[in-house]
């Protein structure tokens, strides 16, 4: 059977175009780029209420992303959601009195968990499997709107 | 009512037979694979006819639909002051549905019919019998390396479409409708999973690659061997793809990005 280079060199511009395209995607779309595979260390929170928290939510201090959340589960005897954070071991200055809050990025955007790192009285870092006790529930609108209409009804 | 009942039974009948027969078809052209990977010449004349002959097509239409997309991404999400969530938007749905489904689609246009017409008029002019006559088997030399060759074609399609459809959003969104430039990407990459959204879409294109590649091949090997059976066979191959690639897809959606 005849064939030609020109046919080998296109069809081998044609896959590599396709790898590239695949590589492209793989890199400038998704997170795979901004992708760590650092080692993490966990710390736990107990909230009372992780409201629209989900697993992959980022863990935040002054707005720089340190982390994801791992897991979250009830704890069936106190009945709080326990927080499950895997913190990047670079960011491993963060005082043990530190605190931890969930906040809405904008009015109705996704939760993420903010940490307020403490003064560091005892001068001890959060290690591995350390718990934050200094924690504030997750703001949730329709509690904050119930709040208010309870209140005004009683004010009159 | 006798008649009805009789012809009820022979379209059962043979569409049942028809199953049977492209399923040992497909194991006949799977096993006959090994074959193709000694002889890359073979493989490489058909990559070239099924995808590089595709290339133009995927690419015009992937920058179009992401034009497009960025176009009415913009004016819908601009109600709502999120234009900037418009790169999400554009490389969600073009990962995720548009960029396998599409492609596949036009993969079966323009080269599964191909396929289908060259398979049913070498069997009309009896090219396959007569390799059959030298010993030579037809579907091991023929089919095996089309299918294996437009199975390597698809993936590499559906990305480019994705890829070059992201390009054409961000001409338009960024290039022409005044969307901040660092808020599209960086949006983008924080909301589209590598594993979740384009892996998923890769094995999309891989089946879809597989079901077209089958479907034209056995509709050209399974074609009656007249003019007319082989446009009939060839007009089967892309309402049969397209059927099956869109509820494929809407059971593949189903397995991986819903809990059922």
């Amino acid at each position: 059977m005849q064939h030609s280079k020109t046919q080998d060199t296109l069809v081998g511009l044609f896959v590599a175009t396709g790898i590239a395209a695949l590589f492209y995607m793989a890199l400038q779309i998704s997170n795979l780029g901004s992708y760590s595979s650092d080692d993490t260390y966990t710390v736990i929170a107990n909230f009372q209420n992780s409201g629209g928290l989900k697993v992959k939510s980022p863990v935040s201090i002054a707005g720089v992303r340190i982390g994801r959340v791992s897991s979250i589960s009830l704890d069936k005897e106190t009945h709080e959601s326990v927080v499950e954070m895997q913190i990047e071991s670079k960011y491993n200055n963060l005082p043990d009195d530190s605190g931890a809050s969930i906040y809405t990025a904008g009015l109705l955007g996704e939760q993420y968990i903010s940490i307020d790192p403490g003064p560091g009285i005892s001068g001890d870092f959060l290690k591995d499997k350390s718990k934050i006790d200094n924690v504030s529930s997750a703001i949730i609108l329709e509690e904050m709107i119930g709040k208010f209409m309870l209140n005004k009804a009683e004010g009159k | 009512m006798f008649e009805f009942l009789e012809n009820l039974g022979k379209a059962t009948r043979s569409s049942f037979a028809k199953l049977g027969r492209s399923t040992l078809f497909l194991g006949h052209t799977l096993t006959g694979i090994g074959d193709v990977i000694p002889r890359p010449n073979l493989l490489i004349k058909q990559i070239y006819s099924v995808g590089v002959l595709s290339f133009l097509i995927i690419t015009i239409s992937g920058l179009f639909v992401g034009m497009v997309l960025g176009l009415q991404g913009f004016y819908t999400l601009s109600d709502f002051g999120a234009e900037e969530s418009l790169g999400v938007m554009v490389a969600a749905s073009l990962v995720r549905e548009l960029g396998p489904v599409v492609s596949a689609l036009l993969f079966a246009g323009r080269a599964g019919s191909a396929l289908t017409a060259e398979i049913g008029l070498m069997k009309a002019t009896e090219q396959l019998s007569g390799m059959e006559m030298m010993a030579v088997d037809p579907v091991k030399r023929i089919i095996s390396p089309r299918f294996l060759a437009g199975f390597i074609s698809t993936p590499l399609l559906a990305a480019l479409f994705s890829a070059v459809g992201v390009i054409g959003g961000h001409l338009v969104g960024v290039g022409m409708l005044g969307v901040d430039d660092g808020a599209f990407w960086a949006q983008m990459q924080a909301n589209i999973d590598f594993q979740q959204d384009i892996i998923n879409g890769v094995i999309k294109s891989i089946v879809f690659g597989f079901v077209v590649s089958w479907i034209a091949l056995f509709e050209g090997y399974d074609a009656i061997p007249t003019a007319e059976g082989v446009s009939r066979a060839t007009t089967r191959t892309v309402v049969n793809s397209a059927f099956s690639i869109l509820g494929l897809d809407f059971i593949l959606t189903a397995l991986m990005f819903g809990d059922i």
